[in-house]
């Protein structure tokens, strides 16, 4: 009986219609494409993007030049050099991030004991000449600068699970 | 004087057609896009001109500013002469094609069977493009290809026999003359078996999804044109394209009524459509059978080549064959509203 029942629905396509059935009910549902460069999909506090310095308020740079970040990163992007500045505090002279080692797992940022390098939301960036892709301290620093409000805003609604 | 102005006005009435159809190639290529992107739910081309209605326009220019790169090896001659055996039968094909009431550039009385051998040509160019060009891939298409479109052109050549059996003629206004009336006078009922075996046989010839072994994207590269590039590539894809239309053509006059309104002759109804002519009727035909082509492309996996094998010999032409007697009976004794 399944034999010939079978038989006839191989016979009469059925399968196949019912396939052609389901495309041309896709066919006009909502498409889910996000126009990019006018519609931009949500983020999440979250996110991570490039890398930033933060500072201190008064406008003291955070790093502490412990090497934490340096030592989890798994892709080994990070180089820190680092000195004793005349006050005794010791900071960096080198703080460099390839971002084409990069991964993007946030694990320095994880690890950052002061809250001082950080991923921002920022994920529209090239480079144009070769050596571009290493970023230094001052641009870290300055793309701090820049996102302050923004990377400090994420944090605090990120901190109550921390 | 005569005879120059018969060819200059057929000349005329030449690119009639041919201006047109290859506008409506390049807009099968963008409905194509279109029609699959909304099916996997994305929107398809929309940047090059409103709609991205240019899409196709940016593509063909693309194509024509590019290289035609000659494989080393590769039979010269033979390498350039390949696309341009594939697009003339494909064009010329159209000929006979009746678009309306006394619309056709050529009335022969053999029309069908000049269809037929003129869509078993179009075999050689892909025959040859795979000859010629020095490559395993482009070979195996072609062979491929070359298998498929003669084991399918057999169930195709029955399923228009029965097409001419049930009108009586082989001329194509003959043929849908004899379909005069509404659609349920037209051949598709009496011949469901036969036009559904034609469809597909149809699907199969142009080497359409999901009968596409011979380009199969994923075992041989591109198939028979893998080695083509530019101007060559791009006569190539207009041959497939035009190949498309015109079995989708095909399939309207003989099976579903050519340029006749679907309500034609039914009370109260059909004096309503009586102002649209024939041959929007006969473009509207077509283009929902150019989107099945796009359906089925979207929905359907590729067949395994030994599949498409057993169904083009062990299904469609037994099914065919049974279906000519089953018709020749029906013809016999006057079944229907068809055979009176």
């Amino acid at each position: 009986m399944t034999t010939a029942r079978d038989f006839f629905r191989t016979f009469f396509l059925w399968e196949l219609l019912l396939g052609l059935k389901l495309t041309g009910r896709n066919l006009f549902a909502r498409k889910l494409t996000v126009q990019y460069p006018e519609e931009r999909a949500p983020q999440s506090p979250r996110f991570r993007g490039l890398h930033a310095l933060r500072r201190y308020p008064n406008g003291e740079e955070r790093c502490i030049a412990c090497k934490l970040c340096e030592a989890v990163c798994p892709a080994l992007a990070i180089t820190i050099d680092s000195e004793q500045r005349e006050d005794g505090t010791r900071r960096t002279t080198r703080y460099d991030i390839d971002l084409f080692k990069c991964i993007y797992c946030g694990f320095c940022e994880e690890s950052c004991p002061v809250d001082s390098i950080v991923e921002t939301r920022i994920y529209e960036y090239h480079m144009e000449e070769r050596g571009e892709n290493i970023i230094t301290k001052d641009q870290l620093l300055a793309i701090g600068d820049k996102y302050e409000e923004q990377l400090a805003r994420d944090r605090a609604l990120d901190a109550p699970f921390r | 004087m005569a005879v120059l102005s018969e060819v200059i006005w057929t000349l005329f009435k030449i690119s009639l057609i041919v201006g047109p159809l290859i506008l409506a190639v390049a807009y099968l290529t963008y409905a194509e896009r279109k029609v699959i992107g909304a099916i996997q739910l994305r929107n398809g081309p929309n940047r090059v001109g409103p709609y991205g209605l240019l899409q196709p326009f940016a593509d063909v220019f693309k194509l024509l500013f590019k290289e035609v790169i000659l494989p080393t090896n590769a039979n010269r001659f033979l390498f350039l002469v390949a696309p341009l055996l594939s697009i003339m039968p494909a064009l010329a094909a159209w000929a006979v094609i009746p678009f309306g009431e006394g619309m056709v550039l050529a009335d022969i009385n053999a029309g069908l069977l000049y269809i037929l051998a003129m869509t078993s040509m179009g075999v050689y160019g892909v025959i040859i493009a795979g000859w010629a060009s020095n490559s395993k891939y482009a070979m195996l298409g072609a062979m491929r290809a070359a298998a498929q479109i003669v084991s399918y052109e057999i169930a195709m050549g029955f399923a228009l026999v029965g097409a001419l059996m049930a009108a009586g003629t082989l001329n194509m206004t003959g043929i849908v003359q004899a379909q005069s009336g509404p659609f349920w006078h037209w051949f598709w009922l009496p011949l469901l078996p036969l036009f559904i075996t034609y469809w597909i046989s149809g699907v199969a010839e142009t080497n359409r999804a999901p009968f596409d072994v011979a380009e199969g994207e994923s075992e041989i590269v591109a198939g028979f044109h893998v080695e083509y590039s530019g101007v060559a590539f791009a006569v190539f894809f207009l041959a497939e394209y035009a190949n498309m239309i015109l079995i989708s053509g095909l399939a309207v006059i003989l099976f579903m009524g050519g340029w006749y309104s679907p309500f034609e002759g039914i009370p109260l109804l059909g004096p309503m459509f009586d102002w649209v002519p024939g041959l929007v009727w006969f473009v509207l035909k077509v283009g929902i059978f150019l989107y099945l082509y796009l359906a089925f492309r979207a929905t359907f996996p590729r067949y395994r080549y030994d599949q498409i094998m057993k169904l083009g010999w062990k299904v469609l032409i037994p099914v065919t064959v049974v279906w000519l007697f089953v018709l020749a009976a029906m013809i016999l004794t006057g079944f229907g509203p068809w055979f009176d």
